[in-house]
């Protein structure tokens, strides 16, 4: 390899893929080449940053200047004045809201100040299509220390030890789902990467997946050793074409350094990885549905007991774990069982990754140590929620989980105090939502999800979150009736009980969870027939401000059941009877003369 | 890779290409680079850096640019830091460039002759 003064790092993770990072990378790699700057400056793809909403972003090291919403033009500048010059340029940095002062470098951002990165150490830093700078980053290093100098039983005591749990959704002790596995009776015994992330808002299993594809296949080789497994499935969403793409690059690279295949670090050791594309159902993402979409049967979930870790792949022990659980695995090997647990809080230890998204500044991945509270994520790391509005809460745990009210925003996030709120980690999804949000439309959008997503194998999930969602529709449509939030209840709680697989059994917890901290929303909906939040459509009046309109009659050509009338000139008037609150008036007035009152 | 020795051979050579990404350095060379300084050959004395910096195999260390200090007189030059400690060359050229990391960098002896007289 050649050494290079300066490194230009560019996004190339999904996100700035989707705000055309590639044209900005081929201008500055013209740029460069047109002042020769070749040979010093070298050009560098990586895996997501986090910062997505201000993509395509770029950084330069030594300096670690952060640039952010690059175009094809700012090329020229940054390498004329930044890479040859050392000037930064200043316009392309970035401000954070609420401050007076732009950021140079990016470790000045709180974006980045405040988080732990364990799983995400690579991910932003490294070209992932490169074997060689996973290598350089200490990569395949805890792979050969423990083929080398550990038993399998060490390995299985240091994962245990360290305290991780499982990120994928209900936070299992990793260490032990591994012992268990390794102590079962039956042979081959199998390792699968769960890559289905089906969670609406969560993307973090993906970033790991793009941006640092050998951590995962390290870590599940680690594994391998010490459950007494040759065999690997990583089980990827058709829908991450990109992540296959690098899974399959990754391993090609890995068996070409002999780090995949037979005889690995000469101790014997064999272990492949191989990979299955899924069709992208949700319920997929639930172990034994994945285990039997592997085997090539139809995804659907199964009894359990037995567990994976007893009867999994073709009947056969499988340890199956989550991408981002993976990918603690090597740095936990490397630096030690009481490393990582001195990381995070007594029950919950390390960090774990989270997608903010909604209505918050920043939008994308921040990995923090477990228990840090909701506040320090929402508002110093996401910079608190646009255009001066309010913060009303925070979903947890997608379809599985709930939301967490204003007044809990102190809590320091791990599993325990989650599970107290009535909501869960799941796999990280994090959904910011303000005053103009209606909590109960939002718990209908999860219902919604959860009744398409479902597999209908058994009768509870299949007609019971349908019922739960008609219900739920009559409400918003001002059409609830007493009785509805106690028929909810009740519903809730008999789905809970009796569906076959975690999907169903968790699906009423959006419309529990928002009954717990905004049941007055629900009976305002009900008895008085308003939305509180001016959120649910067919609750509002549509009313022409007779003293912005200017008559021009816009609206009453556009409006579908002629509900508006009024001379040329004159204010005009919608007769509420008429109206089906379509809303085409409101968004076309030019004049803003269109309000919606409660 | 038939040993774990073999990986950390190829991990330290792989380490030098990827150093300039830690935000660590022990070291911190500094060439200025404005109109003036690229003007006086400042260009030819990162390449020369660059590439004495591989032969001796040096880690940890970050060669960076800046604009011009104001001392455009005695362009090309360029900062070494240390810790705290801060040491300006002046009128630097290739040749000097190399000895400076040879007796600089690699020996930890400052060439006195060459420092910024005002400094
Ligand atoms: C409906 C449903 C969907 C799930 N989807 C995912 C998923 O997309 N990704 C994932 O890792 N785990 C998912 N899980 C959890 C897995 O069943 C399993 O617990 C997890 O893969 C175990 O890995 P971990 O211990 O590393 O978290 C889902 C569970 C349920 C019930
Ligand atoms: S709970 Fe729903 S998704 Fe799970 S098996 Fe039953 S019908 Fe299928
Ligand atoms: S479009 Fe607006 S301004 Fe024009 S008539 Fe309708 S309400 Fe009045
Ligand atoms: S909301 Fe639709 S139906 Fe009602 S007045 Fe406006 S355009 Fe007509
Ligand atoms: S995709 Fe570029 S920062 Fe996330």
């Amino acid at each position: 390899m050649e050494m290079y003064r300066s490194h230009v790092l560019v996004c190339a993770g999904a996100g700035c893929i989707s705000s055309a990072c590639k044209s900005v990378q081929t201008a500055l790699m013209e740029h460069i080449d047109k002042h020769g700057l070749g040979k010093e400056v070298k050009v560098v793809e990586t895996g997501c940053m986090g910062p997505c909403d201000l993509g395509p972003v770029v950084m330069i090291f030594p300096d670690g200047v952060f640039y952010r919403k690059l175009k094809p033009e700012d090329a020229a500048e940054i390498v004329s004045e930044h890479l040859l010059k050392g000037k930064v340029v200043q316009r392309l940095l970035h401000q954070p809201v609420g401050q007076t002062e732009k950021v140079t470098s990016f470790d000045q951002l709180d974006f980045f100040k405040r988080q732990t990165r364990i799983a995400l150490r690579n991910t932003g830093v490294i070209n992932p299509e490169s074997v060689e700078e996973y290598i350089a980053r200490d990569g395949y290093r805890a792979l050969g220390q423990a083929l080398s100098q550990m038993t399998p039983q060490q390995v299985v005591d240091t994962i245990k030890e360290s305290g991780l749990r499982g990120r994928g959704g209900a936070g299992f002790p990793t260490g032990l789902k591994w012992e268990f596995t390794a102590r079962a009776t039956g042979s081959p015994k199998y390792v699968v990467c769960n890559a289905d992330e089906g969670d609406p808002g969560a993307f973090m299993d993906r970033s790991i997946l793009e941006g640092d594809p050998h951590s995962v296949l390290e870590a599940m080789a680690i594994c391998g050793y010490a459950i007494g497994a040759a065999k690997g499935y990583i089980y990827v969403r058709a829908e991450y074409p990109l992540a296959v793409e690098r899974l399959e690059t990754a391993i090609a690279k890995a068996r070409e350094y002999g780090l995949l295949g037979t005889n690995i670090f000469g101790t014997g050791f064999d272990f492949d990885v191989e990979i299955r594309v899924g069709a992208g159902a949700f319920v997929c993402g639930e172990e034994t549905a994945l285990l039997a979409s592997i085997e090539g049967q139809r995804g659907e979930p199964r009894p359990k007991p037995p567990f994976p870790a007893q009867a999994g792949l073709w009947g056969k022990p499988t340890v199956i774990n989550n991408v981002e659980t993976w990918a603690n695995v090597p740095p936990i090997i490397l630096k030690g069982a009481q490393w990582f647990a001195s990381i995070g809080t007594e029950k919950s230890k390390g960090t774990k990754v989270f997608a903010l998204a909604g209505k918050v500044n920043n939008t994308g991945l921040v990995e923090v140590p477990m228990g840090t509270t909701l506040r320090e994520i929402i508002f110093d790391i996401g910079g608190g929620i646009p255009g001066g509005k309010k913060f009303k809460a925070v979903q947890t745990g997608g379809p599985s989980g709930g939301c967490i009210p204003a007044e809990y925003l102190d809590t320091p996030v791990d599993y325990e105090s989650l599970s107290k709120l009535g909501t869960i980690m799941g796999s990280g999804g994090m959904i910011i939502v303000d005053e103009d949000t209606c909590m109960v439309d939002l718990a209908k959008f999860f219902l919604e999800f959860v009744q398409e997503e479902s597999c209908g194998k058994c009768a509870p999930c299949r007609i019971g979150t349908k019922r739960m969602l008609e219900i739920l529709e009559r409400i918003t449509t001002g059409r609830g009736r007493e009785g509805d939030i106690e028929l909810l209840e009740e519903l809730s709680q008999v789905i809970k009980s009796s569906a076959l697989c975690g999907l169903g059994q968790t699906a009423p917890n959006p419309v529990l969870s928002t009954l717990r901290y905004f049941r007055s929303e629900y009976e305002s909906h009900i008895r008085d027939k308003k939305c509180p939040a001016g959120a649910c459509r067919s609750m509002l009046a549509y009313y022409i401000n007779p003293e912005a309109c200017k008559g021009c009659g816009l609206c009453s050509k556009l409006c579908p059941t002629e509900a508006i009338t009024g001379e040329k000139k004159q204010p005009h008037v919608i007769d509420p009877d008429k109206c089906i609150k379509c809303g085409t008036c409101f968004e076309k007035c030019k004049f803003n003369a269109i309000t919606t009152v409660n | 890779m038939k040993s774990l020795d073999e990986l950390d051979k190829l991990r330290q050579k792989l380490q030098q290409d990827m150093q300039v990404r830690d935000n660590d350095h022990e070291v911190r060379v500094t060439v200025s680079m404005g109109t003036c300084g690229i003007a006086a050959g400042a260009r030819e004395i990162v390449q020369a850096m660059l590439e004495e910096l591989k032969e001796q195999g040096l880690n940890n260390v970050a060669l960076t640019q800046t604009s011009c200090v104001g001392l455009c007189q005695h362009e090309p030059l360029l900062e070494v830091a240390r810790g705290g400690e801060k040491t300006t060359y002046i009128n630097v050229d290739r040749e000097k460039a190399r000895e400076i990391v040879r007796k600089h960098l690699v020996q930890g002896q400052v060439i006195k002759d060459w420092t910024n007289p005002e400094k």
